[in-house]
């Protein structure tokens, strides 16, 4: 079986499979952000500090321990988690901009701190050894994003997914229902952050090197990017939005020093045109239901309305 | 020793107050968090830069020439990159700035490459004055005194003028000032001028003090002076002068003490703890939830 699935990586175009595990590890720390800002609509600038928990606990225990890399997934995926819930619990009595700086300055300190801790051999970095699996590397972060998305698409509508999004539309009536707000939140801070450290051990172990100063800013803000691209609390709206910009730097190599440029102008010409993403509002079981003649058109609807 | 790093604390904090304005005022009236902000002082930097060095200007003409240029960019920015986006979501107005910001970083790596210049130094004589058992120099002098200048300046226009009290009349109620009869459109243009020049002139004074000027100076500069406003309470500028000066101190007695390598990490620690305790900042009024 490992045999097979190595020859099969062996047969693809080996930069054809980076972008492809690029765009992999990308679904999977949107879809963490997309619960937290997409669902529950709490609007986190500091996504990348969970990620980076999870790459630093992911290579750690790889380089001091010597357990199956799934396993080892799952502790960074729990140690970012932890965090999280630990970080939710006194910031996310804010709500909107302040909750957003907050979360934006926390980031700055975790990345502060990591600069200037010995685990984290300081500002040189962590060389990442190859992990212990059968199972290549590019097929593991496919495996772990699909898990992800399905896991993503029945929480959304699952009883948990539908309190999130309650708490998103209207705060102060999602409580007057019964819905215990600060547990939601907290709860969904934990999930995302849990995705973006998984996330973060994969990106470890794929790149083979991490740097405190990987995980700054600029990296929140691209995942934050591809959320907002796709269509804020979508799963396919986040999917096709973190492929679109996990590949875009990619496709744009041939204007090489044009690229962060166009890249740049994208975002604003994007959002200038689609100001609620490429998929923000569209609904996928409606549509297909429409197309099958179940259930009546929008304009229909209206005319039956008025 | 206190009072020498009060000094070199309020010198630093008043470049701080100067950008923290900008996104004070424009958080105000749209409520928009402009990531793009840092990106002006940064080319009101260059401009300075290029007006000293190319035009051989003094350093005062230097500094309104960069302050007009960037009045023209901070208009022309929310005209093509925030206008469109008046109606929709904020969050695809936040990623607009973002998209700005990164356009106008690699820009400015285009046209002025990768490494940091310096301001030559006789563009402004550097003398060390003496106060009591602390020293001053004539530079940070130059900056605490311009910077309050401007700060002045600023509170006349928005609290005695004309225009000043549109743009009061509209960060209160964007569509009742609409009714009453004011421009909109022109007040957040003029908002988005006021703040942008401010912010070249912090982009100067800086390039000055630290004698370095480079294409990502603005990214650290524009988060610490985010997070000096929303100290000091977004949308209120006292707010934002107070916070300001508040995160230089903080730094500068931060870096005294020994934590130099945690100095970029003192002002964010600062701001978590204020918000927790007071979740609208030091300044800032009171949010009434309406149920």
């Amino acid at each position: 079986m490992a045999e097979a699935l190595n020859n099969l990586v062996q047969l693809m175009d080996p930069y054809l499979l980076q972008i492809l595990v690029n765009i992999g590890i990308a679904i999977i720390l949107a879809l963490g952000l997309n619960i937290i800002t997409g669902i529950t609509g709490q609007l986190s600038l500091g996504h990348a500090a969970f990620m980076s928990v999870g790459a630093f606990a992911s290579a750690i225990i790889t380089i001091r321990f010597n357990i199956p890399f799934g396993l080892n997934l799952l502790l960074s995926g729990l140690m970012a988690a932890i965090v999280g819930a630990a970080i939710g619990f006194p910031i996310l009595r804010l709500t909107g901009d302040y909750l957003a700086i907050c979360t934006l300055g926390f980031a700055e300190i975790v990345k502060v701190v990591f600069l200037n801790m010995d685990i984290t051999n300081k500002a040189l970095g962590l060389t990442v050894p190859t992990p212990k699996s059968p199972i290549p590397m590019p097929i593991y972060v496919w495996l772990v994003a699909i898990i992800a998305i399905i896991f993503s698409s029945f929480m959304k509508d699952s009883r948990f997914g539908r309190a999130l999004k309650a708490i998103r539309d209207d705060e102060i009536a999602a409580e007057a229902m019964g819905i215990n707000i600060t547990r939601y939140k907290i709860e969904s801070f934990a999930l995302g952050a849990f995705m973006a450290g998984v996330g973060g051990g994969l990106y470890a172990h794929f790149i083979n090197y991490i740097n405190p100063s990987d995980f700054g800013f600029l990296k929140s803000v691209d995942m934050l990017s591809m959320v907002v691209l796709g269509g804020l609390g979508s799963i396919a709206g986040t999917v096709v939005g973190a492929s679109i910009l996990a590949a875009a730097p990619e496709f744009l190599r041939f204007m090489s020093e044009y690229r962060m440029l166009v890249y740049g102008g994208l975002l604003v010409f994007l959002m200038v045109f689609r100001p609620n993403g490429l998929l923000g509002g569209v609904n996928f079981t409606d549509l297909v239901l429409r197309s099958l003649g179940r259930k009546p058109a929008i304009a229909e609807v209206r005319e039956k309305q008025t | 020793m206190l009072l020498q790093q009060l000094i070199n604390g309020i010198a630093l904090g008043s470049t701080y107050a100067l950008i923290a304005l900008g996104y004070t005022m424009v958080y105000g009236i749209i409520a928009l968090i402009n990531f793009a902000h840092g990106e002006i002082y940064m080319t009101g930097a260059f401009v300075g830069l290029f007006m000293v060095t190319t035009l051989k200007a003094n350093i005062f003409v230097a500094m309104a020439a960069a302050m007009i240029f960037c009045m023209a960019m901070g208009v022309v920015m929310e005209f093509v990159a925030y206008r469109p986006l008046r109606k929709s979501s904020r969050l695809s107005a936040l990623i607009s700035a973002i998209g700005v910001s990164i356009f106008l970083q690699t820009l400015a790596l285009m046209v002025f490459g990768a490494d940091a210049k310096g301001y030559p130094d006789e563009v402004f004589p550097i003398r060390q004055l003496h106060l009591g058992s602390a020293e001053i120099s004539t530079l940070q002098l130059l900056i605490i005194g311009v910077s309050a200048v401007l700060m002045i300046g600023l509170e006349f226009i928005v609290r005695k003028t004309k225009i000043g009290k549109a743009m009061r009349a509209t960060s209160e109620d964007y569509n009742t000032a609409a009714l009453m009869g004011i421009n909109v459109n022109r007040i957040i243009s003029f908002t988005f001028a006021l703040g942008s020049a401010l912010a070249a002139a912090g982009g100067v004074l800086v390039g000055i003090l630290f004698n370095a000027v480079s294409f990502n100076m603005g990214l650290m500069a524009g988060l610490k002076a985010f997070a000096a406003a929303v100290l000091g309470g977004i949308g209120s500028i006292p707010g934002a002068m107070l916070g300001g000066l508040l995160l230089g101190v903080a730094e500068v007695l931060g870096v005294a003490a020994g934590y130099s390598s945690y100095r970029d990490a003192i002002a964010f620690a600062i701001l978590v703890l204020v918000l927790l305790v007071k979740p609208t900042g030091l300044l800032g009024q009171k949010i009434h939830k309406k149920v």
